[in-house]
């Protein structure tokens, strides 16, 4: 079914809006929280507005003037993805117009020249083509549960897909764990002072470009969080339960790991995807055509 | 008001330290004194900093090195010489390879006292500076285009 289009402008509108705001608060009481994880006081709960209201005041270097482009393309195509997703829009276009995105901050860190750029871009790379395929068969299993591959209708249909999903759930939160660029996977860049070289993928940008990336993973976490309460939509309460629950145990484990190497991180992206996932699709697929036709 | 002053991240350079002052700089990232609680964070990439923290006396070896990553920290920014050594050569300053304090490279804005510098004469000049750091940030805004 096609999504009302004044409910769905609506929600994509507030969406664009709210995002940053909740996604800063987001990162904010992540740090937070880490901070106590580790024997620390930690920053303000609006540290990351300040961050970025700083990087905005700051003077924009840029080796090549294209790292512009990419950098605002990076942003948009976030931005368009959740705004698809939150207006009930059809996953498949979604994760397209997700993955697109990730390509322009890649090809950002190609653009300047320096080495620790060129790694962290494909270090970048590899992350995602860890990830792509949980994320995928994440939308197929939707499709299979409730009969769509539309957002809204998965978000109202009464099954509680988490139980027919139960493999694709946890293998979903692995890849989260990539996503949310904290260790052990967080091979580009990650949110920890000194542990990559230099800052990965970011390093060549700095100031309002950087302050765009920023912004760009806020829109992330939004709709990150907004796919584990697809699982949940039967139930609005449990779903919030379940994202933050979700979340919490991200920062544990960002906490008490140490980073992988990028084979770990692909082979464990990759089994979990072609056990977890793909056993819960296969036994779904065999009770849907045999046991019960 | 000004975000700058609230978020100040860091790069800290070893120029050629006898490793105290450097210990002492790592010193305020521990638990006990948490710089993170005002919101400073020590980067490894000049991109990303606003405040650059040299330790040590410059010396003909590092002196492109120094020059070279004070050129990429992005405007507006403020040194902080940390230690004697840093501020005008200290013991280090009669060798035959040594020029003296950072300053003979690029301009310092801050100067901490310390053989070594203490973590709370540290955390104070990053505090000063952060008020040199404001009055570069208006500087900036009034002129347009007066990049250096
Ligand atoms: S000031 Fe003292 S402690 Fe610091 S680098 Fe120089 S000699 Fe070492």
């Amino acid at each position: 079914m096609i999504p009302d289009p004044w409910a769905a402008v609506l929600n994509a509108v507030i969406y664009l809006l709210l995002a940053p705001v909740v996604g800063g608060l987001i990162a904010g009481i992540d740090r937070k929280i880490t901070a106590r994880m580790q024997g620390r006081v930690g920053p303000p709960l609006l540290q990351p507005f300040y961050d970025v209201g700083k990087l905005f005041e700051k003077e924009n270097l840029v080796v090549t003037t294209t790292q512009n482009f990419y950098v605002l393309s990076y942003l948009v195509f976030m931005a368009v993805s959740g705004a698809l997703f939150f207006s009930g829009g059809d996953m498949l276009l979604v994760i397209f117009a997700f993955t697109l995105s990730h390509i322009f901050l890649v090809l950002g860190a190609y653009a300047a020249f320096s080495p620790y750029s060129h790694v962290g871009a494909e270090r970048e790379l590899i992350q995602i083509i860890a990830y792509e395929p949980m994320i995928i068969i994440t939308a197929a299993g939707m499709y299979m549960v409730t009969k769509s591959f539309y957002v809204s209708d998965i978000m109202q249909s009464a099954v509680p897909v988490v139980l027919y999903l139960p493999g694709v759930f946890i293998g979903y939160l692995i890849v989260l764990t990539i996503k949310l660029r904290k260790s052990p996977f967080d091979l580009s860049t990650s949110h920890h002072a000194h542990q990559e070289l230099v800052k990965g993928v970011t390093t060549d940008f700095a100031g309002p470009n950087l302050a765009k990336i920023e912004i760009a993973h806020w829109y992330e976490y939004v709709f990150l969080l907004g796919v584990v309460y697809l699982f949940f939509g039967f139930n609005p309460l449990l779903a919030i339960a379940a994202i933050i629950i979700a979340y919490f145990l991200e920062i544990l484990i960002d906490n008490t790991t140490s980073r992988a190497k990028w084979q770990l991180t692909m082979r464990s992206a990759w089994l979990v995807a072609g056990t977890l996932g793909i056993i819960n699709l296969g036994v779904l697929y065999y009770l849907r055509m045999v046991v019960v036709p | 008001m000004s975000y700058l002053s609230k978020s100040p991240w860091i790069i800290h350079y070893d120029a050629s330290s006898c490793n105290g002052c450097d210990i002492e700089v790592l010193a305020a990232l521990t638990p006990v004194y948490d710089v993170e609680r005002f919101g400073i964070i020590n980067t490894g990439n000049p991109k990303h900093a606003d405040i650059f923290l040299v330790t040590g006396s410059v010396n003909e070896q590092n002196r492109e090195i120094l020059k070279n990553t004070y050129d990429q920290i992005p405007d507006p920014k403020v040194v902080v010489a940390v230690g004697i050594c840093a501020s005008t050569g200290g013991i280090f300053r009669e060798c035959y390879n040594v020029m003296g304090g950072i300053d003979k490279v690029i301009p310092v804005d801050v100067w901490v006292p310390g053989c070594a510098a203490r973590p709370e004469a540290i955390i104070d000049g990053v505090v000063k500076a952060l008020g040199i750091l404001e009055e570069k940030r208006k500087a900036r805004k009034r002129p347009a285009g007066d990049r250096a």
